[in-house]
């Protein structure tokens, strides 16, 4: 197959449009190529994770587009940084470090790029709509995008999102097309009680399995008797695509391409169906546990960006407590999030408990965690599945108001009454 | 000493010698590859421990994370990458990091795919010879 290139994207790569461009479109061409697509499509947004800082070649990368005058073609929000502009210094963070990864920063900010340093964009006003040809990075906003809102993109690496939202032009491949979202592997819930699916920490562990069961193949969750809500499906998107590489999935009744099991697999059989019940959930569910006793020094909430929505649900359940001395209690969010959590009050609400807030950037990207922080707990089964291996902590899981008790008892605590069987 | 030719695809061709690395199971190079010394660091990897500096990488294909391509790109520019990568298919993640490497630093890293009856015929410490039209001669 060869690619057939428009005459646009001839211009884009003779330098018309300038060097910057020129490489950018380079990159693009060479990509396609070697995935065998045989043109390229328009997108009309992008979502950029190459922001966070790893090492010099990723700086030079992002210093050499934006020295070479790039700027970006589709509007483009941006994800996580390494630094937390206006408060790293709160933090252990080594000034070096914090320098280098300012400049990255910076040089994805001169793009003409929205900084919105957050990594669930699809809760902004800018997200994308049903159908819209997108290239995003970040694996959760990817599921999300693709899944929830029913937009459309490939699981994009870091470095070619950039090249994409400076070029507008993605190889025309994967997820892109409709023929290649069809569900491939049934996951059908069997005897899982209502009052568990409305619960919160449900969406975490459904998802770890879930990821962790789909390999490469596309799943369809079948069985929901409730509708979930837009941070439970955030939640399960994080869980799947960590434990797995799932970048869109269907929860018939629940996401756009799944009104019926029907539409989901698009009218073909499944390849395998998976029957998952309580034996499973409870399997999983352990799993993102990695701790040895009830120990706790930090309660970690934000993976992805915490939203107004549990702002609004976590202020009632802090209001008049006090958190343990011991215990440190970190909530993680956008910038425009945490606006919006203060204008409605909620900020001073969390303050008189404890709590300490940063924006921009997430504990697995930025070095900020103190050496005596051993022992962490959270509500999300991505900071769970992450925190052993790339910040070598403990980590406990449980729900919201698990982490909230533990907080205030200064130990792991959580309530097993509803995942008793 | 027997010679074998195994035909494979370049993805991005180069030439390429050195004693191979190999492994059926995938890698994610965030968490699994330290760039800065060039060992495989992921614990549950049968490969865990090896330097692939310099080596002739053999795996399926890259698992996981999407940032296996910035790690593999801070590889590159470190010196610390392997000599090449030979793999089953056309791992998206593997020749990113290697084009961009050619745009920013002119130094791609060549990568080959092989059928999965030729890459099960490689074994690890196989001196290869990695030719630009992606044909692959094992030594051993």
């Amino acid at each position: 197959m060869t690619l057939s290139l428009l005459e646009k994207d001839r211009a884009l790569l003779s330098g018309k449009h300038g060097a910057a461009a020129k490489m950018a479109m380079s990159i693009v061409v060479r990509m396609a190529e070697v995935s065998g697509a045989d043109e390229l499509l328009d997108i009309t947004g992008a979502h950029i994770d190459s922001t966070v800082y790893i090492g010099n070649a990723g700086l030079e990368f992002a210093e050499r587009l934006a020295g070479l005058g790039a700027r970006v073609s589709v509007p483009t929000t941006l994800n996580v940084s390494g630094l937390d502009e206006h408060h790293w210094q709160e933090w252990p963070v080594p000034a070096d470090w914090a320098r280098q990864a300012y400049r990255q920063m910076a040089a994805y900010q001169s793009m003409g790029t929205i900084p919105t340093w957050t990594c669930a964009p699809y809760q902004l006003e800018t997200k994308p709509v049903f159908g819209q040809q997108i290239a995003w990075g970040e694996s959760n906003a990817i599921a999300f995008a693709n899944s929830v809102i029913g937009a459309r993109t490939e699981r994009y690496p870091d470095l070619f999102d950039i090249c994409c939202a400076i070029t507008g032009r993605v190889p025309a491949m994967g997820l892109h097309l409709a023929q290649h979202r069809l569900g491939q592997i049934l996951f059908r819930l069997v005897d899982v009680p209502t009052r568990l699916q409305e619960r919160d920490d449900f969406y975490p562990v459904l998802g770890n399995l879930i990821g962790e069961r789909s390999g490469d193949k596309i799943p369809v969750i079948d069985g929901m008797t409730v509708t979930a809500n837009e941070d439970q499906l955030k939640a399960f998107c994080a869980a799947a695509a960590s434990s797995g590489g799932v970048a869109l999935f269907h929860m018939v009744g629940v996401t756009p391409e799944a009104p019926t099991l029907q539409a989901a697999f698009q009218g073909n059989h499944p390849l395998q169906t998976v029957e998952v019940g309580m034996q499973a959930l409870l399997h999983s569910r352990r799993q993102l546990t990695h701790a040895d006793g009830d120990a706790l020094d930090m309660v970690v909430l934000g993976s992805p960006h915490f939203s107004l929505a549990e702002f609004k649900r976590l202020a009632p359940m802090v209001a008049g407590k006090r958190k343990h001395p011991e215990v440190k209690f970190l909530v993680t969010s956008s910038r425009a999030m945490t606006e919006f959590a203060r204008k409605a009050g909620i900020l001073e609400v969390l303050e008189a408990f404890g709590a300490q807030l940063t924006v921009d950037t997430c504990i697995l990207t930025s070095p900020m965690l103190p050496p005596e922080i051993q022992h962490l707990m959270t509500n999300s089964a991505k900071f769970a599945y992450y925190s052993p291996g790339m910040l070598q902590k403990q980590i406990a899981f449980g729900s919201l108001e698990d982490c909230v008790n533990s907080a205030v008892a200064g130990r792991v605590t959580r309530d097993e009454s509803a995942w008793s069987l | 000493m027997e010679s074998l030719t195994l035909p494979g695809r370049a993805l991005i061709p180069g030439n390429a010698r050195g004693a191979a690395l190999v492994s059926r199971e995938p890698l994610s190079f965030w968490g699994g590859y330290d760039w800065k010394t060039g060992e495989i660091i992921d614990r549950r990897h049968d490969l865990s421990g090896a330097i692939a500096k310099g080596r002739i990488l053999a795996i399926p294909f890259s698992r996981g994370s999407s940032t296996t391509t910035a790690v593999l790109l801070e590889a590159i520019r470190a010196g610390t990458a392997p000599a090449a990568i030979l793999t089953t298919g056309s791992d998206f993640f593997f020749a990113l990091a290697s084009v961009v490497a050619d745009e920013l630093y002119q130094t791609p890293l060549t990568l080959v795919a092989l059928d999965e009856s030729d890459f099960a015929r490689l074994k690890t410490d196989d001196e290869l010879e990695v030719l630009r039209d992606g044909r692959v001669i094992v030594l051993r």
